[in-house]
């Protein structure tokens, strides 16, 4: 079998288990503290549930979080978890990886802890391609700090700390993920297990950097953001859903569409009958080139979220961080042998006293 | 003709010129052939922060101190014997530190007026009378250097660029050494360019029989070589020998190296170095700022490397909080800072202590960390495997502090056998090491080793050992999450208790007080060993009894350092800070001691620190005059 044969090429290397694992393996004794209704315990659930299919041995697997009502996410996992410092997740877990290519290394973060504080690290871990999955649960809203608006609240969130109305212009995950050189970006919904599932499944496979946006409820300080998505009278209108290789049809009758206008590139969402089929933009998650998958990105509702594409953006090869830092290492002892530090430390300009 | 050679016992030389000159080249190459040649030798490189500040202007001079003997020496020596001036700038930026009778040798053909008015002279001082009190040889070293080299075609150019190597060959010729090592060098780095090779070879050779021929200099000077214990040397810079204490600290514990770093004056040579080296299982990673590379490295430690990061002073200020998330976790990770002028971004390119307190206390809270110090360009291989060892054994960050000064200064290194090189022992937790009272075997992270109070280190990967920690307050033992008040008590007490128990490891202070009636002890720390130990000579030279000793733990201290401070009247700490050693030793001994502060960029100079120690030892005996006679550095 070849790498590419596996059902999870991102994690060749890790070392595997034939002992059946259920998600009670992966529950830790620790009292789970989240708010009620919280749309943490969803996702949680949905992590649980799907690392059983993985099949790795538990204990190559580690959870690196920042700091967020999210981040706590490592204490409820039965692996090897760390509850690092706000925002720096993804470099502490980029040393991980480089250095332990037997780990599957998982990134838990939050809208403020990844592209507030965090923002640089995030951006560098997306274009080096180190081999992690990212789960960045954006709930819009500062929780842990009590409701603060964040970067990806909308223009005029009036928060505790904008009385009047925030006036900063929101980020779009997604599009700054692209932006970045991301080799994998997908979008998904803390309430739709199915879809996160399998949106998991595809980041887990993926070998590189995979960053997967959870829209996640907050329902102390952002209750509803995200409710167009899963009423069952406007979630149909509200997902644009993308799934490579087909066309992009929304609505509950499939009625609308997404085109591709010619000259500016830009997409819009347009009624079926108003164009041919044959117009309708059919989604390659596997384009070389991002640009549709970022004009896609850009379909998303900047102010309060009435319409957003789901699904996988981008999901390319290209050869990771931590692949080729190891390779680096391996090529120097093969063409030259382990270091010699007797050797080493005498250089070429020693002399000799008698 | 044949010239007369003269002998002397120890000489220090300037070269000094523009930025472009490649001054620091020439030091270089001189320092090498000194070393062959089997001088003591120290060095001191002085360079400008701006990669080319404006050609022939004083902020682009570029300097290197050589001082070599035939004796053993501690300091590049206060003030150079011989400057070699390439411009106009170069002279007036370094004569006011030549003594009266030192020799400059002068490249005549930048004292234009256009680079006299821009090096801010306005008259020429070679046709005036301001260098009366100087030997003076002028010589047209760009012209005879175009002249040399005109058959490889150069641009004029390419061509004067060789005009160090000219340079060079002179003084090889002028100071007896050997000139093998050069040409080798140039063969080998020039190696892919035949015709700038075979320039600076031509220019370097005729630079020498300028000076053999020449009536320009009537005499040539012979050191000769000092003598040292039997065994291999080499010539070191501290940020080589810091990269190869590493690498030996890898080597010697079995724990594959990771360096997480951002480039920083002074620091990045030793990112350089590193990242050649991954036939010793070394990865470098080149982070995307100081934070990521303090917290990459803390992620491979956490994965079993051994978890490095580099930088300065004003990247230290940035990782505080990964370290401080080192010091709760209570894994391994080398922090080195190589310290450099400051506060903010100072003075990147000259050295200073100034970071003691910011190692010391630069996180929030109680957050302690053992931090170990090296006292000259060889001892950072040293220091580096101590540094290494503590954390390891510890299972804490450790801060290594050096500086500027020990970074680009060399001195030769008597080489160590590998094999005689401590071994640390990781001694990975492979079990669980707790049973509950219903008999469970369970992992418990934050059990510890009775005598070091040392937390188990279960690597990522190990079946039966998964844990989860992070920088939120632990439970005792369990290592969960506790917010409990008398447990958070506990653990404040006992993160210090751990790093005190290192003192327990550590050898006694080593006291220099050869009449053993010495009543004023100069204690130091760092960089300032070679400064101090020359001050010191020349105060017992001149008859003063005095005692010197040199901490390399700053925290924990050695055990008897109270008792030490004990034994003497008074106790002078020379600093090149405002006293922050001092502030330390007053606040834990309760001793009054004496500061001697200077921050000035650069190292001590030897003879004003030797007053002060001198004032010291008389204000106790006034009878006594114990004030330096000289001005030189002087033998044991
Ligand atoms: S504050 Fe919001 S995001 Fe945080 S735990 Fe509570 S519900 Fe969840």
């Amino acid at each position: 079998m070849t790498t590419t044969d596996l059902p999870f090429p991102g994690l060749s290397g890790v070392p595997t288990t034939d002992e059946p694992q259920n998600r009670k393996d992966f529950s830790s004794d620790q009292e789970v503290r989240w708010c009620p209704g919280c749309g943490d315990y969803a996702v949680l659930a949905a992590v649980q549930g799907f690392l059983p299919d993985l099949g790795l041995r538990r204990e190559n697997i580690v959870f690196v979080s920042g700091i967020g009502c999210s981040s706590r996410f490592p204490y409820y996992l039965d692996t090897f978890g760390m509850h690092s410092i706000h925002g720096r997740a993804p470099a502490i877990a980029t040393g991980l990886a480089t250095t332990r290519s037997d780990l599957s290394v998982w990134v838990v973060t939050g809208d403020g802890d990844a592209l507030s504080i965090g923002g640089n690290h995030l951006i560098h871990a997306l274009r080096r391609n180190v081999n992690m999955t990212i789960l960045l649960f954006n709930n819009r809203i500062y929780g842990l700090t009590k409701g603060q608006y964040s970067p990806t609240s909308e223009t005029g969130k009036v928060t505790k700390s904008t009385p009047v109305g925030s006036v900063d212009t929101p980020f779009n995950p997604v599009s700054l993920a692209l932006g970045a050189e991301a080799t994998f970006v997908a979008r998904t919904l803390d309430s739709d297990r199915k879809h996160l599932t399998e949106v998991l499944r595809a980041s887990a496979a993926h070998r590189g950097t995979s960053l997967v946006e959870i829209y996640q409820n907050c329902p102390i300080f952002n209750d509803g953001a995200f409710d167009s998505f899963k009423d069952k009278d406007t979630r149909d209108d509200a997902i644009i859903p993308l799934r490579h290789g087909e066309p992009i049809r929304f609505g509950a009758e499939g009625q609308y569409g997404v085109v591709r206008e010619h000259t500016s590139g830009a997409f819009f969402a347009v009624e079926v009958a108003d164009v041919d089929e044959s117009e309708l933009h059919v989604h390659d998650a596997h384009a070389i080139d991002a640009s549709a998958a970022f004009g896609l990105s850009r379909l998303t509702d900047a102010g309060h979220l009435h319409r957003a594409p789901i699904g996988i953006f981008r999901d390319v090869d290209r050869p990771t961080y931590d692949d080729q830092a190891r390779q680096q290492v391996a090529t120097a002892r093969e063409t030259s042998g382990a270091g010699d530090l007797a050797a080493l430390i005498a250089g070429g300009d020693a002399w000799t006293v008698n | 003709m044949t010239k007369q050679v003269r002998q002397l016992d120890r000489v220090i030389i300037r070269f000094a010129g523009d930025s472009g000159d490649g001054m620091q080249l020439t030091g270089d190459r001189f320092t090498q052939e000194t070393a062959s040649f089997g001088n003591d030798l120290s060095t001191l490189p002085n360079f400008p922060a701006e990669i080319r500040a404006p050609a022939g202007t004083l902020p682009g001079v570029s300097s290197f101190q050589v001082h070599f003997a035939d004796h053993d020496i501690l300091t590049p020596g206060d003030a150079p014997d011989v400057l070699v001036a390439m411009n106009p700038a170069a002279l007036r930026a370094n004569i006011g530190d030549l003594p009266k009778a030192a020799t400059i040798i002068v490249d005549t053909h930048d004292f234009t007026n256009r680079n006299l008015t821009r090096a801010g002279y306005l008259e020429n001082p070679l046709e005036d009378d301001s260098l009366d009190a100087f030997t003076v040889h002028e010589v047209d070293l760009t012209s005879m250097t175009v002249e040399a080299v005109k058959e490889f075609g150069l641009s004029r150019k390419d061509a004067a660029r060789a005009k160090n190597m000219f340079a060079l060959g002179m003084l090889s010729w002028l100071y007896g050494r050997p000139i093998d090592p050069t040409i080798k060098f140039l063969e080998r780095r020039f190696a892919k360019a035949p015709d700038i090779r075979d320039a600076n070879l031509t220019a370097f050779k005729a630079g020498w029989n300028f000076g053999e021929t020449t009536e320009t200099f009537a005499v040539s000077y012979e050191v000769k070589p000092a003598p040292m214990e039997p065994g291999t040397y080499r010539n070191i810079t501290g940020n080589l020998a810091l990269a190869y204490g590493l690498i030996a600290a890898s080597q010697r514990s079995g724990l594959p190296l990771f360096l997480g770093s951002y480039p920083i004056t002074p620091a990045s040579d030793i990112l350089h170095e590193l990242s050649k080296h991954k036939r010793f299982g070394v990865t470098t990673f080149q982070a995307e700022d100081e934070i990521a590379g303090v917290g990459a490295a803390l992620g491979a430690a956490f994965g079993g490397a051994l978890g490095v990061t580099t930088s300065s002073g004003p990247g230290i200020a940035l990782k505080a909080e990964t370290i401080g998330l080192g010091v709760m976790m209570e894994l391994p990770l080398i922090v080195c800072d190589i310290q450099r002028g400051g506060p903010s971004t100072g003075l990147p390119t000259k050295t200073e202590q100034a970071d003691l307190l910011q190692a010391m206390f630069g996180r929030n809270s109680e957050s302690p960390l053992p931090i170990v110090a090296p006292c000259s360009p060889s001892d950072c291989f040293d220091a580096a495997i101590e540094a290494a060892r503590i954390a390891v054994t510890y299972r804490t960050p450790v801060m290594l502090l050096s500086d500027g000064y020990l970074a680009n200064g060399s001195e030769p290194w008597h080489l160590p056998e590998v094999d005689a090189l401590p071994v640390i022992e990781p001694g990975f937790a492979t079990e669980t090491n707790h049973e509950t009272a219903d008999g469970k075997q369970e992992y418990w992270p934050y059990k510890r080793d009775d005598e070091t109070l040392a937390r188990p280190w279960a690597l990522p990967g190990t079946a039966g050992l998964e844990h989860r920690i992070g920088g939120i307050e632990k439970a005792d033992g369990t290592g969960n999450i506790s917010y409990d008040p008398n447990n958070h008590d506990l653990m404040v007490r006992t993160r210090q208790a751990k790093v005190d128990r290192v003192a327990d490891s550590l050898p006694p202070t080593e006291v220099d007080d050869p009449d053993g009636d010495a009543r004023v002890l100069v204690l130091g720390w760092g960089s300032t060993y070679g400064p101090i130990g020359a001050a010191v000579r020349q105060v017992r030279g001149a008859g003063g009894s005095v005692a010197q000793a040199h901490i390399r733990h700053l925290n924990p201290f050695p055990k008897d350092l109270g008792d030490v401070l004990g034994r003497y009247e008074r106790v002078l700490v020379p600093e090149m800070n405002l006293g922050q050693l001092s502030m330390l030793l007053r606040a834990k001994y309760l001793v009054d001691v004496v500061g001697y502060n200077a921050v000035r960029g650069l190292p001590f100079v030897s003879t004003e620190l030797a007053e002060a120690i001198a004032d010291l030892v008389s204000s106790l005996d006034p009878t006594l005059d114990t004030a330096p006679s000289t001005t030189e550095e002087v033998r044991r």
